[in-house]
């Protein structure tokens, strides 16, 4: 079920107030991202800074371990006179793996934990919805929430301000 | 709502951020019609020249595979030229897209929000015309792959400790990293496009690429984490991609190389040249596509801050880098300057000082740096002399080095100043598709910073 509100203030206070109501399979729909609405919604922080650190610490291990291998073991050339483990000289590349991984590690996490690419979802089939990424906020409560119903709900989200009550079918 | 009228902090001196009195639709309508609209005549002009730039590019690369790099006016004991000056004069110029959009969202300056996806696309253009030239200047281009630590039946690794290879991971990894910055924050800005596509092409091309964007808040935590730990992660690799790139001159033992103040140098010269492109670029841009709203002259004047801060400390560089040879005694390094000053490439020399030293301070005065054309002349000039200076580190470094028997001039031939020119066909060729397809200014973040974002903003909008 999707509704309309005005604008982010009001977007806020209904987040609010549908995660007071008790509903959680709910989401609030901006152009932008509106201060404040992680805690309206009672969300935890997101654990992509976990993923991204947990990527840095392979790519940096990584880099300095091809490093070691190749120039210790491997192919062992004495170059001017430094030693083959020369740690100093391994710290640009291995900064550098280091941030790539943690770089593809964050878009890439980023994109796992959000659940896309998803091309189709329910809330596509609104031709409202459309305006979202526009001037437009919505909030969306999925169907299977324990508290769903669908008079109940329509209710509650007119009643806190919703316009454009919509209901939408499974994608 | 709230009915009381919470005052939104204004960190721009009282001045909106963004004028003519936006509201997020109007926001959406202007960025977006410049890439709905029916193209203008003089988009294909510019793309017609730039393509015959491009094409004069991949001749003279053709000719380059073909002849080998005799063709170039390198010789003994230059054997370093046009080729490595261009490319740390291109990747320079990619330092200022990531840092308005890494380091100047980490200082919550919230005014780089116009900017920063141009001068992003900026950098990813500029670091593929960098990276041309050491493809190409390997001379055996069919074994370039050689560069990386790939497995190979000569059973060798190439050698960690050379700061040639480490330019191949700091200035591959910073275009990666950038690339995914980018895209990371255009993903929103896909997702209008997809929403307002009119025929089917395009709404399944941006579709595809917005990947499905909802605009939920559940989304918005991930993604403005993942935005952060991007901007986090960039600003330490911008300043180490130059540093890195200094390397390839500090760690030799050649006169006027071997200084330790080449890593902040570089970086400060990079910013300061970067900048500098982005200033030339957005005059043209604002003035052809009417953003004069999201690009004020406020955004202006504080990028050509920047550029006089950053000149500044080039020109300190300058001067430091003189002193320390003088006080060293070392009378090589003594005379490398000297020569620089007064020798054979002196003509080159005046070139780098007047317009890296002189030009940048006319930015002291409000007149000069609010002005138009004098910040369009002026930001040409400035990388003009950031060429020289590279060409004067290169070339005059190794045209007279320690041994006076080897001392050579070079001159670059027709093919040397080909290539040069046809990477800006290059540069020119994507920079024009990306207007031309792609949402030059973030509208998302722009709209992000409208007083009207903000929840606590109190009486009636749009």
């Amino acid at each position: 079920m999707l509704a309309e509100f005005a604008g982010p203030g009001s977007l806020l206070e209904a987040a609010r107030q549908v995660r007071t109501a008790g509903y959680t399979k709910f989401d609030c729909h901006s152009p932008f991202p509106i201060h404040g609405m992680d805690a309206a919604m009672r969300l935890k922080r997101s654990p992509l800074g976990w993923i991204v650190g947990l990527a840095a610490v392979i790519g940096t291990s990584s880099a300095l371990g091809l490093q070691w291998w190749t120039s210790t073991i491997d192919y062992p050339l004495v170059i001017s006179g430094k030693p083959l483990f020369s740690f100093q000289a391994y710290v640009p590349v291995t900064f550098a793996l280091g941030v790539l991984l943690s770089a593809v590690a964050a878009l890439v996490g980023m994109l796992a934990l959000n659940g896309l690419p998803r091309l189709h979802h329910s809330v596509f089939h609104s031709d409202r919805f459309a305006k979202f990424s526009d001037d437009s906020f919505f909030v969306s409560i999925e169907a299977d929430d324990p508290l769903f119903d669908t008079e109940k709900t329509r209710e509650f989200l007119q009643h806190i301000g919703g316009e454009n009550v919509e209901v939408l079918r499974e994608s | 709502m709230s009915s009381e009228v919470t005052q939104v902090p204004n960190l721009n001196g009282g001045e909106p951020l963004v004028t003519g009195n936006q509201t997020f639709t109007s926001v959406t309508e202007n960025i977006c019609r410049i890439t709905e609209r029916k193209t203008p005549p003089v988009w294909y002009l510019a793309l017609g020249a730039a393509l015959s730039l491009l094409l004069v590019l991949f001749g003279s690369i053709g000719f380059l595979i073909w002849e080998g790099t005799g063709i170039w006016g390198l010789n003994n004991p230059v054997g370093w030229g046009w080729a490595i000056i261009n490319f740390v004069w291109w990747v320079g110029i990619g330092h200022a897209g990531t840092l308005i959009s890494a380091i100047l969202f980490l200082l919550r300056q919230r005014w780089r929000t116009s900017i920063n996806r141009f001068a992003e696309a900026m950098t990813l253009f500029a670091i593929s015309c960098a990276l041309i030239f050491p493809a190409i200047h390997v001379g055996r281009i069919w074994v370039v792959h050689w560069m990386f630590p790939l497995p190979n039946q000569m059973q060798m690794w190439p050698n960690f400790r050379s700061p040639l290879l480490w330019d191949v991971f700091a200035v591959s990894t910073y275009f990666a990293a950038s690339l995914l910055f980018w895209f990371t924050g255009l993903i929103p800005d896909l997702a209008t496009f997809r929403d307002r596509a009119k025929n089917k092409i395009k709404k399944y091309i941006f579709g595809f690429f917005a990947l499905g964007w909802r605009g939920g808040n559940r989304q918005w935590r991930h993604y403005e984490l993942a935005y952060l730990i991007l901007a986090g992660i960039s600003t330490p690799l911008v300043l180490s991609v130059h540093s890195v790139v200094s390397t390839d001159f500090a760690i030799s033992i050649i006169p006027g190389w071997h200084t330790t103040i080449f890593p902040p140098y570089f970086v400060a010269g990079a910013i300061f040249s970067g900048f500098a492109m982005v200033v030339t670029l957005t005059i043209i841009a604002r003035r052809i596509f009417n953003l004069k709203d999201f690009i004020t002259i406020k955004h202006l004047e504080r990028m050509n801050k920047i550029i006089l801060l950053t000149g500044t400390m080039v020109g300190y560089a300058y001067s430091m880098e003189f002193f320390v040879a003088w006080y060293s005694g070392n009378i090589y390094e003594q005379t490398i300057f000297i020569n620089r000053a007064f020798g054979q490439y002196a003509w080159a020399y005046w070139i780098m000082i007047s317009c890296n030293v002189v030009v940048p301070q006319l930015f002291w005065f409000k007149k000069l740096r609010t002005s138009i054309p004098v910040m369009f002349v002026a930001s040409i000039l400035i990388n003009v002399g950031m060429w020289f200076e590279r060409f004067v580190i290169v070339v005059t470094s190794l045209a007279q080095d320690f041994l006076p028997a080897s001392w050579d001039y070079y001159s670059p031939t027709i093919w040397d100043i080909s290539i040069f020119v046809g990477s800006f066909g290059l540069f020119f060729t994507l920079f024009l598709l990306f207007i031309r397809f792609l949402p030059m200014i973030s509208m998302t973040e722009v709209k992000a910073v409208l007083p009207q974002a903000d929840p606590h903003h109190g009486g009636t909008h749009e």
